[in-house]
């Protein structure tokens, strides 16, 4: 549905975009990620047809974005980053403005404006000015302006800021709902949500390609990790858990007080590792105040892979 | 092009104009500017009528009892300076806040043409500039209640007067597309309206040859003879290619923001 074929991007002398290329099926949701300035908005914006690429070739539902944009465009809802909207306008005004210019047919938008605004929660403010609704709500405009003639593609710049936590809920899973039917991109800079709603993944950092892969994937090569809290001196936890098998390493967390402490532990044999720290802490009678998997993976795989590109 | 795109943006600026009390406010202003003006020249026509019936050397003398020449030709003359002033303050807006407030990125990015977008907001503009333009004619009109002007240099005078508008906000969409700020895009209206006014006053300093271009290019030369009434091809000519170039210098440098 979408190809990116050797996209690069020159701002001045200074390279935003270096030689990038991936492609998506039909009906997946692909997520976007990399540091601040890494390049997502800049892919976004040529994606949508707003900026030619200085080299590459992009092509949206099988049109050109650049030789064919007119047609190209008419598949494609966007929400830039800065949600800009027409603040002289209502909601309900605003959103039936946007369907007709994408070309809806004027006696189907009435009808369209109203189950747009249902599926988006903006029922309540329809009638109320853009310049007068809260962040959160103009967020959701600008997913509804994007949704309205239901485009083939989706190109979402971090969807989900500014959001109530009920709210990204909900957003979330009218994401999910349009996957099959629709092809998403979205950037964002929360990683669970990556884990959650998307298929795959792109990870990008200064402009360059670091990573495509299902969410899976990437953190699979990842070893299991626990943060174990343990009532003991710290020295002697951290002496005698190094010494143990079954443990790859023990990282000390900063959350140590009188006679606590801990640490995340990092195994290369689970099970023997769970077994060798019950013992331990037995053998010195120390208490086992906590113990919880860490799940985070995603993250350290960003990290690890964007610090170590940038190293 | 797309008559509904067109059509579309063009009722959206219309009503963001209203909206936002640009409209009135510049109509009011521009009413009471010139309205001073007519009355003044109004005032003055009386006084020499009233002398020149007392003595009638006087009115030969001046040749002033012509109402046409007294009062109409003055005040377009008014008129066009005061639109040259009050035209900037409706096209500074155009392009150059949405490109500032990012609602042009996701403009652009939906299925209109650019030539579209130019002309909705162009025609847009020229709408609140017609309905200014055409409320003076309650001067006329007045005119021709009180006393027996000449109809045909009123009417010629008015489309003189709608043309050079029609280009004065061609310039102005133009400046208006080149910045984010609405100032800078008002001052370079003003800066380069006010060269193709005055170029005309270098005439009788340069060559002949030099003079008759800058006479030719000055944009207020042209509305002279439609204003006394002579309907010539060649200046209406003038004012629509003065349109079509600055719409044309607009699309490109929309065209090349994208870059
Ligand atoms: N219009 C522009 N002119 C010049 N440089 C630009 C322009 N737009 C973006 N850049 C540069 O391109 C790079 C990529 O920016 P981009 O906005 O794509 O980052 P991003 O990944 O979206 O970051 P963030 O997570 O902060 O949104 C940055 O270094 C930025 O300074
Ligand atoms: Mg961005």
């Amino acid at each position: 549905m979408i190809d990116v074929e050797n996209l690069t991007k020159d701002y001045g002398d200074h390279r935003a975009l270096d030689d990038i290329s991936f492609s998506v099926e039909k009906g997946e949701i692909l997520g976007f990620l990399g540091p601040n300035g890494a390049g997502k908005t800049t892919t976004m914006r040529i994606l949508t047809c707003y900026s030619p690429p200085t080299k590459g070739k992009v092509m949206v539902a099988g049109h050109d974005c650049f030789e064919d944009s007119l047609n190209a465009r008419r598949k494609i809802g966007y929400l830039p980053e800065r949600v800009p909207l027409y603040e002289d306008m209502r909601v309900d005004e605003y959103l039936s403005f946007v369907a007709k210019i994408k070309g809806m047919p004027s006696r189907d938008t009435k009808h369209k404006v109203v189950r747009i605004m249902d599926d988006c929660g903006l029922s309540d403010v329809s009638r109320k000015m853009i310049n007068s609704i809260s962040r959160g709500y103009r967020q959701r405009v600008g997913i509804a302006q994007a949704l309205v003639n239901d485009p083939e593609v989706l190109v979402l710049d971090e969807p989900t800021v500014g959001l109530d936590p009920k709210q990204i809920k909900e957003i979330r899973s009218l994401i999910k709902e349009l996957a099959g039917k629709h092809t998403v991109i979205l950037s964002t800079h929360i990683l669970p949500e990556v884990s959650l709603l998307c298929n795959r993944v792109i990870i990008i950092n200064k402009g360059k390609l670091v990573a495509v892969d299902t969410p899976e994937n990437l953190t699979s090569g990842n070893l299991p990790r626990v943060f174990l809290r343990i009532g003991g001196d710290v020295v002697d936890v951290e002496k005698a858990l190094a010494g143990l098998s079954g443990v790859k390493s023990a990282e000390r967390e900063l959350t140590a007080s009188k006679d606590t402490c801990g640490f995340i532990v990092t195994f290369d044999n689970e099970k023997k590792a769970r077994k060798n720290i019950h013992s331990m802490i037995d053998e010195n009678s120390w208490d086992l105040i906590e113990i919880r998997p860490m799940e985070m993976s995603l993250e350290d795989v960003f990290i690890k892979l964007v610090t170590k590109e940038s190293a | 092009m797309n008559i509904r795109s067109i059509g579309l943006i063009l009722h959206r600026e219309l009503k963001s104009y209203f909206s936002s009390l640009i409209a009135y406010v510049v109509i009011v202003m521009f009413l009471l500017i010139t309205g001073y003006f007519f009355y003044n020249l109004l005032a003055t026509f009386s006084v020499i009528s009233f002398q020149a019936q007392v003595n009638p050397m006087l009115a030969k003398q001046y040749q002033l009892l012509n109402i046409n020449e007294t009062v109409v030709r003055p005040l377009f003359g008014n008129i066009s300076i005061i639109m040259l002033l009050m035209t900037p303050l409706l096209t500074m807006r155009l392009i150059s806040e949405e490109k500032k407030s990012g609602t042009m990125e996701l403009l652009l990015t939906f299925p209109v043409k650019d030539i579209d977008v130019v002309l909705g907001k162009y025609l847009a503009c020229l709408v609140v500039f017609l309905v200014m333009i055409l409320l003076t004619t309650t001067y006329p009109i007045l005119l021709l209640i009180l006393g027996e002007p000449e109809i045909m240099p009123m009417i010629t005078g008015y489309l003189g007067l709608i043309l050079l508008g029609a280009a004065f906000i061609s310039l102005g969409i133009f400046t208006s597309s080149l910045t984010e700020n609405q100032i800078v895009a008002a001052s370079m209206s003003f800066g380069i309206l006010f060269f193709f006014w005055l170029i005309s006053y270098s005439v009788p300093f340069v060559s002949p040859a030099f003079g008759q271009i800058l006479s030719y290019l000055s944009i207020n030369e042209h509305i002279a003879s439609l204003a006394k009434g002579v309907l010539d091809t060649e200046d209406i000519i003038y004012y629509l290619c003065f349109i079509v170039l600055f719409l044309f210098l607009t699309l490109r440098s929309l065209e090349s923001k994208r870059w």
